[in-house]
């Protein structure tokens, strides 16, 4: 058995849900920005793989997956920098518990 | 085409105004000089251009100038046309107001010396002449309505000219809302005038009323309405009661606005409509009968006021009266009750306007001139209050004269101005007869009493030392510096006032030969100047009406100058009558406290007040309430946790998506 596009699209479903639970299921908000890593990486999965099986001639979807690693990237730099902040101002991480401005 | 012109007269002075208004105060205020020149120069070329249509109109057999009337409005068949009326009535007031007018600036160059608000006063002294130029020139009612508010305005801004004191902005409220109520009458009858008559151009209304177009009793309404407007206006009893407080404004401004030309506008209103008047019986016995009324009722509270200024602006209220009663009855003599032909009323319209416009014309003058004298005593003791004058004539020589002369022409005096006119009223109402006749009679006796009193007590006896509290001077310039003692105004004062003695004395020559009363369509046959100076003699009435004036004085003679009547003694032995004069007949309380207070305030207005905050506040409080409520329970979905949004949008999609599948 050859692995095909629906293998791949497979796991990009399972990442995908794996990241939707964490970030919808989990409190840390440090895992809760995994989780979102989790989807992004899973949106690369599906760009590269349909790039590859439905139009391998044209490279649109693989320089698409570059750009959103890099914007994960820059995600990552400024959402770790204000769960640091949140951190030190707080001494929490749990995000049902920063909730001053909510009433 | 050069009798377009005539537009110029009124234009000039909206131009001066606007250029102390737009350029002169905002950018040359250090220069308030130019201002006044630039009024000045601009009344002084409209005098010109007066005298001209005057002398043209006098040359034209139908005493009358055509001009051509230009578009103002168009609203599909409806249209109001702007144009000029200008007759020998017009013409008469064109010179009479830019004269005044002239020679009251020049006078306040000298009285606002020094005052902060130098500009602002010439601008509207301009605003107040073109508007009372237009005011006197408009040939239809609707465009001689703006101008009527037009003046109330600048009547307005000029008594609470000195806004800072709260009595002058009071009574510039006042002065503004008591004629405001006349001229909702003059409003209805210009509308009852339109419905009946489909125009509002005055000559034809007046064309429609003599030919018969116009009668029975909405026409006497409309007469009555108009006639509201005019007793606002011209202070007649029972909305009198703003004159007398509008004394507040500086001097000059009640001479020109309060003592000559506004107050006469009520005047000339009536004149103006008069053939709407003369048609119906009833609306001349009422203007005859207020008119009457108004200067008796207005001379007795003159007798007992202390302040020379409101002495002059009670007389100012009664003069007024005379010449309301001048037109009324002049128009009743020739009222029959069968069926009147149009000559008969043409020729009343005539008599009544002849005699009601010469007291006008003369009072003009010599008026005018009593309230420049109290200003230029005013300047000198820095009071109004004749109680602190005294002895003036030593230090104001001219002052004095040029008063005495008014005040002898105001009392009827041979052969002063004041005469000639006061006689022709009282020969008419004499003629017809009844209670009005003994009505100027009295007030004629009375006219010559409260004159003398004030010229006695201001220019008789010893000096009583000024104003007692000096920190309160009634006027800004007068408190530069401390004098020595009273000393007479100078010559940018004194000079209009001997120009305007002159007229006191001259203007009533006029109509020696019969020459005013024809040029104003009234048929007496001409006479020789001397036959006119001397002829009157030939009748008992002048001779009757010279006496009582001649008792009037010497009363006033005996109590204040030589003071062999105690004039505190008479006050003690009549002390109800004196309490109630000087209290005003209590007309201020009785309509402050009965018609604004409980009528007004706790009726009506209470009444719209319980409205509005039950009704309409209720209704829109009673919507916000409900949506105040709604938002309390929606406001419980925005917890602010992402997550429980992120879980919503999540089961959203998973929901669209299941429905996507399941319907296909």
């Amino acid at each position: 058995m050859s692995v095909g596009l629906n293998h791949y699209l497979i796991l990009s479903a399972i990442l995908f849900s794996i990241g939707l639970y964490g970030a919808l299921g989990r409190r840390n908000a440090i895992v809760v920005l995994m989780s979102i890593e989790l989807m992004l990486n899973a949106a690369n999965i599906a760009l590269i793989a349909f790039s590859r099986y439905v139009a391998s001639a044209q490279l649109a979807g693989q320089a698409f997956a570059l750009f959103v690693i890099i914007v994960a990237a820059a995600e990552a730099v400024v959402a770790l920098a204000i769960i640091m902040t949140v951190y030190r101002s707080r001494k929490t991480v749990e995000v049902d518990r920063i909730n001053l401005l909510k009433w | 085409m050069p009798y377009q012109l005539t537009w110029f007269i009124f234009v000039l002075p909206v131009v001066a105004f606007a250029a102390i208004g737009l350029v002169l105060r905002p950018f040359f205020n250090h220069r308030p000089n130019w201002s006044a020149y630039a009024t000045i120069a601009s009344i002084g070329a409209a005098f010109v251009l007066s005298a001209w249509t005057l002398i043209t109109v006098m040359g034209r057999p139908d005493h009358q100038l055509p001009v051509e009337p230009l578009q103002w409005l168009v609203i599909g068949g409806f249209e109001i046309r702007v144009g000029l009326l200008v007759d020998s009535l017009t013409a008469i007031m064109l010179v009479l107001v830019t004269g005044v007018s002239f020679l009251v600036q020049i006078y306040s160059q000298g009285y606002m010396k020094g005052d902060p608000g130098y500009p602002r006063y010439f601008a509207w002294m301009a605003l107040f002449t073109a508007n009372m130029l237009g005011l006197v020139m408009a040939d239809n009612l609707v465009f001689m309505y703006v101008f009527w508010e037009g003046v109330g305005l600048c009547s307005y801004l000029l008594i609470g000219f000195w806004f800072h004191r709260p009595s002058a902005a009071n009574a510039a409220k006042k002065a503004f809302l008591v004629t405001r109520l006349g001229d909702f009458g003059f409003l209805a009858g210009i509308l009852a005038l339109y419905a009946t008559g489909k125009t509002f151009d005055i000559a034809t209304l007046r064309e429609m009323a003599v030919v018969g177009t116009l009668a029975g009793a909405g026409l006497t309404w409309a007469a009555i309405g108009i006639f509201a407007g005019a007793a606002g206006k011209s202070a007649q009893f029972p909305l009198h009661t703003w004159l007398p407080d509008a004394m507040e404004g500086p001097t000059p401004v009640s001479s020109l606005i309060h003592a000559a030309t506004m107050v006469a506008a009520g005047v000339f209103l009536v004149a103006r409509t008069f053939p709407l008047f003369v048609v119906s019986e009833q609306s001349l016995q009422v203007v005859a009968g207020i008119g009457a009324f108004t200067a008796i009722f207005a001379a007795s509270m003159g007798l007992v006021a202390n302040d020379v200024k409101r002495v002059m602006a009670y007389s100012t209220v009664s003069q007024l009266g005379y010449m309301m009663l001048a037109l009324g009855a002049g128009g009743l003599l020739y009222h029959s009750g069968e069926g009147p032909t149009r000559e008969l009323l043409e020729e009343a319209a005539a008599l009544g306007i002849s005699i009601g416009m010469f007291h006008l014309f003369n009072h003009a003058f010599f008026k005018c001139l009593l309230f420049l004298g109290s200003g230029s005593v005013n300047h000198a003791t820095g009071t109004f209050d004749m109680r602190y004058m005294g002895g003036l004539r030593k230090f104001m020589p001219i002052t004095t004269v040029t008063f005495v002369i008014a005040g002898l022409s105001l009392a009827g005096i041979w052969p002063l101005a004041g005469f000639w006119s006061k006689d022709e009223i009282l020969a008419a109402s004499f003629r017809y007869g009844g209670f009005w006749f003994y009505l100027a009679m009295a007030s004629v006796f009375m006219t010559a009493f409260y004159v003398f009193r004030a010229i006695f007590l201001t220019f008789g006896g010893e000096y009583r030392g000024g104003d007692p509290h000096q920190h309160h001077s009634a006027h800004a310039g007068s408190q530069e510096g401390e004098h020595a003692g009273p000393h007479e105004s100078d010559r940018l004062m004194t000079v209009p006032m001997i120009v305007l003695a002159v007229l006191s004395v001259g203007s009533g020559w006029i109509n020696l030969t019969g020459g005013f009363s024809r040029f104003l369509g009234d048929h007496v046959e001409q006479r020789s100047v001397v036959e006119g100076l001397f002829g009157i003699f030939k009748d008992p009435l002048p001779w009757t009406a010279l006496i009582i004036a001649s008792l009037g004085i010497f009363l006033a003679y005996s109590m204040y100058s030589r003071k062999w009547i105690s004039a505190e003694a008479v006050g003690r032995a009549f002390k109800p009558v004196y309490t109630i004069l000087n209290r005003k007949y209590y007309m201020d309380e009785f309509y402050e406290g009965f018609i604004v207070k409980s009528a007004m305030l706790n009726g009506i207005f209470r009444g719209s007040q319980e409205f509005d905050r039950g009704v309409v506040d209720g209704a829109a409080n009673g919507i916000g309430k409900g949506f105040i409520l709604m938002g309390r329970v929606f406001r419980r979905l925005q917890t602010g946790q992402l997550q429980g949004y992120a879980v919503s949008i999540a089961i959203g999609i998973v929901a669209i998506l299941l429905a996507f599948y399941l319907w296909h």
